[in-house]
């Protein structure tokens, strides 16, 4: 089972409570970008086995999204925070590479 | 089963008829929201997940940029106008809900157990506390639920789903489903 602490209100959230939004920090490719760079906008994602970055919505909740980064194989969160940003901030960074010594996030695709 | 039911076993549950409901939508951070608050109604704006009640008045937090305010019925359209007169041209929202919404009160020593088999919430008695308010799921339906004292907690979902919800808690309520998970701890 998956908890998450929602950024926006601060309560601990059940998965069930949650709506997930799946990959987190893409980087829109619209008019004018490469027929490549749109199919991976649209189509391709990462599926780690480890370290992950997600957008959620506290659905049965306030209603707002936020991001969480967390390990898919150990189910391990690293934490949650505000969905106003474009890539993970520092702290949940430190934290991730406590447990993954060498990891580097490149953020969009 | 109507969501006018009253049932009686672990706890006794009763639809609240007749109470009235207000969505105010706006920047809470701002001072002209809490101002609005004050001065319309005479009540406080509460923290996160927090509700604040006076006698039949009250408020409870839904969002970051929302709050829930109970009035009885009949007091609506003045407190709606009280608001808007305050709100002027700011943009907050003030909107009657009290037809969109079903109202449950839920009494007794039980009352907590029956809450904690529907939702995924911690209603451990050192966590959901008096005066908590908190947005959740009960089984398959959205809801908020709140507690006003050491034996009374209440309820609000959706109209179009209140005589399941109504079904929900009776049947959690029905004699002979205790499971005394709360007991021990008080
Ligand atoms: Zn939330």
């Amino acid at each position: 089972m998956l908890r998450l602490t929602c950024p926006c209100c601060g309560a601990a959230a059940d998965e069930t409570e949650l709506a997930p939004g799946g990959e987190a920090h893409l980087l829109r490719q619209g008019p004018g970008s490469s027929d490549d760079a749109f199919e991976a906008y649209l189509f391709q994602r990462k599926n780690p086995y480890g370290v992950h970055f997600e957008r959620w919505r506290h659905a049965h909740g306030c209603g707002k999204w936020f991001h969480a980064a967390r390990d898919t194989r150990t189910l391990e969160v690293f934490g949650t925070y505000s969905a106003q940003v474009s890539a993970p901030p520092q702290d949940i960074l430190d934290r991730i590479a406590e447990k993954h010594p060498g990891f580097s996030s490149e953020g969009g695709q | 089963m109507s969501e006018t039911a009253r049932s009686q076993g672990l706890a006794r549950i009763e639809a609240v008829a007749g109470r009235g409901m207000i969505t105010l939508k706006g920047d809470m951070d701002s001072r002209r929201f809490k101002n609005v608050l004050a001065k319309a109604l005479d009540l406080p704006l509460p923290d996160p997940l927090r509700c604040a009640f006076e006698g039949a008045r009250g408020i409870g937090w839904m969002a970051p940029d929302e709050v829930l305010i109970f009035v009885p019925g009949a007091e609506v359209p003045e407190a709606l106008a009280a608001l808007r007169d305050k709100i002027g041209d700011d943009h907050i929202t003030a909107v009657d809900v009290s037809d969109a919404r079903a109202q449950f009160r839920l009494t007794g020593p039980g009352a907590r157990e029956v809450l904690a088999k529907l939702s995924p919430v911690d209603f451990a008695p050192a966590r959901f506390v008096p005066g908590t308010f908190r947005r959740t799921r009960l089984a398959q339906v959205p809801v908020a639920v709140w507690q006003k004292d050491a034996d009374r907690f209440g309820l609000v979902c959706f109209r179009s789903v209140g005589g399941y919800v109504a079904g929900l808690l009776a049947n959690a309520a029905a004699p002979g489903a205790e499971v005394g998970y709360f007991t021990a701890g008080g």
